[in-house]
């Protein structure tokens, strides 16, 4: 086992900002925390990192205790926090090669990690770290996490703010650093990454919500829903949560997902509550559960 | 009936230097339109937006921003619209009430429309408890419902959002657009950027910004077809990474 947390909670004054949680994450699997802001996924990163205690429970990273092995993991681990934290008046080469140092290493020892991100930075080694475009930095980042070739990856949010295709790049990136063998725990707001990850915990509120594999999660899902679209969304959503036998509306792109709390739920007669009630064009058809329906679900209990 | 315009861009371009980040971009967005406006980063997005709010000159082409010219009526363009972003809304060191009286005043409201206004506010959003707590202590979902609330105070003609849901935890994201849709509902035109893409899909029509051009402009049916695509992720990473 790679990343071991049992019962841990962390406090801020009166704010409970991780409340009980245990994971195990084991050795090569890219493991990812799915939540929002304010879930408490940071506070998770600063202990597992050795930067911050917890209040209860206890943790180990590569086999390392968190509070007794300090030293011994941050000379194992990799970590990329949220905010851009290299320093913006080093060049790109410049950063690549302090973190090579601290480390007591050097860049041509272990190129070959980072070659595939860092030859998309390499053209611009010697602009200012503060002076690159956002998904850049984001790259010259992962590159210094990295470069002392750690048994286990960090990154808090790495792709949060980063456009789609910037995104789609850097978790393709994650899962040829997968195949190196390195143990990855990311963190994300974005839900439809959540499928890119072999395992994943909802957390809320400094809670687990579950853990659990992606298609495992939406398998959980514990009713019958369906697409419904119409003429006009906002009436549309204004009717279904006022329809008496709703349990859930929430917008999905096109389409409302919707969800009945009886069991016999009969789609005919939602169609025909909404054409009473002046809706157009309507469209009412069984879809797949998301890990964001799942995600809601689970958050609204 | 003729639809009103209220946002009219003709080959809008901006320079900096020898960089083209805006290249005779053009576009008309109605009354009540909600308007996606989406980009990879560095497209050009943000640097469009600052010449239609008229806080950045364009280099060329024109624009008018709800009856306003952006060269020489940026004052009145600033009066008639709301803006918010996600790195930037409300002040987290003012609570709830002093930052609606703040932006209530600086868009010129009486006292008593301010507290009209005020009142109404908490009441819709439910923020009694929390009208005296400081904006900073609130979850970022609350703020960013408070922020865009306050940028309509003064019953502005055109909103334009940021990236308004960023990090935002699912639920509060769609309370955020079903905020949305009730102003345009009652006639306010939304222009908002985002990277999630379900939210492309919930925009009447959806503008691609790639290398400061607008490669696609249509509603996200038409550009669902178009691309063959299923979702607007799929046209969007078509788009932005060919």
């Amino acid at each position: 086992m790679s990343i071991r947390i049992d019962h841990i909670s962390k406090s801020y004054g009166k704010v409970n900002a991780l409340d009980d949680i245990s994971i195990q994450v084991d050795q090569g699997e890219l493991f990812g925390l799915i939540g929002p802001d304010g879930a408490g996924k940071t506070t998770l990163f600063r202990i597992l990192t050795t930067l911050l205690l917890p209040d209860h429970g206890s943790a180990s990273v590569a086999g390392y205790d968190i509070i007794a092995d300090f030293k011994a993991i941050r000379k194992q681990v990799g970590y990329m926090p949220g905010r851009f934290s290299l320093y913006q008046d080093l060049t790109v080469e410049e950063n690549l090669r302090f973190f090579a140092t601290i480390f007591g290493t050097t860049i041509a020892e272990n190129y070959d990690l980072i070659r595939d991100i860092y030859v998309q930075i390499e053209p611009f080694k010697n602009r200012r770290a503060g002076k690159l475009s956002g998904g850049m930095k984001q790259k010259l980042a992962l590159s210094c996490a990295l470069i002392h070739k750690p048994e286990v990856l960090f990154l808090d949010e790495p792709t949060t703010g980063v456009d789609p295709v910037s995104r789609k790049e850097f978790w393709e990136m994650l899962k040829r650093l997968q195949d190196k063998g390195i143990t990855i725990l990311v963190s994300t707001p974005y839900m439809d990454e959540a499928a890119l990850c072999d395992r994943i915990a909802l957390i809320q509120n400094g809670r687990i919500l579950e853990i659990d594999t992606p298609k495992a999660i939406v398998e959980h899902y514990p009713k019958p829903i369906f697409d419904v679209g119409a003429h006009n969304t906002y009436l549309l959503i204004e009717k279904l949560n006022a329809y008496a036998h709703k349990h859930s509306v929430f917008p999905f792109g096109e389409y409302i997902h919707y969800t009945d709390q009886r069991d016999g739920f009969d789609p005919l007669e939602l169609r025909t509550y909404l054409k009473n009630e002046g809706l157009q064009n309507i469209h009412i058809e069984r879809t797949k559960a998301t890990i964001e329906d799942t995600f809601m679900e689970l958050a609204k209990q | 009936m003729k639809e009103e315009t209220v946002i009219k861009v003709e080959g809008l371009t901006k320079v900096f230097g020898d960089f083209t980040a805006v290249n005779k971009i053009s576009f008309h967005v109605r009354k009540g339109e909600i308007f996606g406006f989406l980009g990879a980063n560095g497209a050009g997005k943000t640097t469009a937006m600052k010449m239609l709010i008229g806080i950045s000159a364009p280099s060329s082409g024109s624009a008018n921003v709800a009856g306003f010219d952006v060269y020489t009526q940026t004052e009145d363009i600033k009066k008639s619209i709301g803006y918010m972003s996600q790195k930037f809304a409300l002040y987290d060191d003012l609570t709830v009430k002093e930052n609606i009286r703040f932006f209530g005043g600086i868009y010129g409201l009486s006292k008593a429309r301010i507290s009209q206004k005020s009142n109404l506010l908490i009441e819709e959003l439910g923020l009694e408890k929390v009208a005296h707590s400081l904006v900073g202590s609130l979850p970022l979902g609350w703020k960013q419902k408070i922020a865009f609330s306050v940028s309509l105070l003064h019953d502005p003609k055109i909103v334009f959002l940021d990236e308004p849901t960023g990090g935002v935890d699912p639920i509060t994201r769609r309370q955020f657009w079903e905020m949305i849709y009730k102003a345009a509902n009652n006639g306010t035109t939304i222009f908002v950027t985002t990277h999630y893409m379900d939210e492309a899909e919930y925009c009447d029509r959806v503008s691609i910004m790639v290398d400061g051009n607008i490669e696609a402009l249509d509603t996200p049916k038409n550009l669902k077809t178009h691309f063959g695509s299923d979702s607007m992720n799929e046209v969007f990473l078509k788009l932005a990474r060919s």
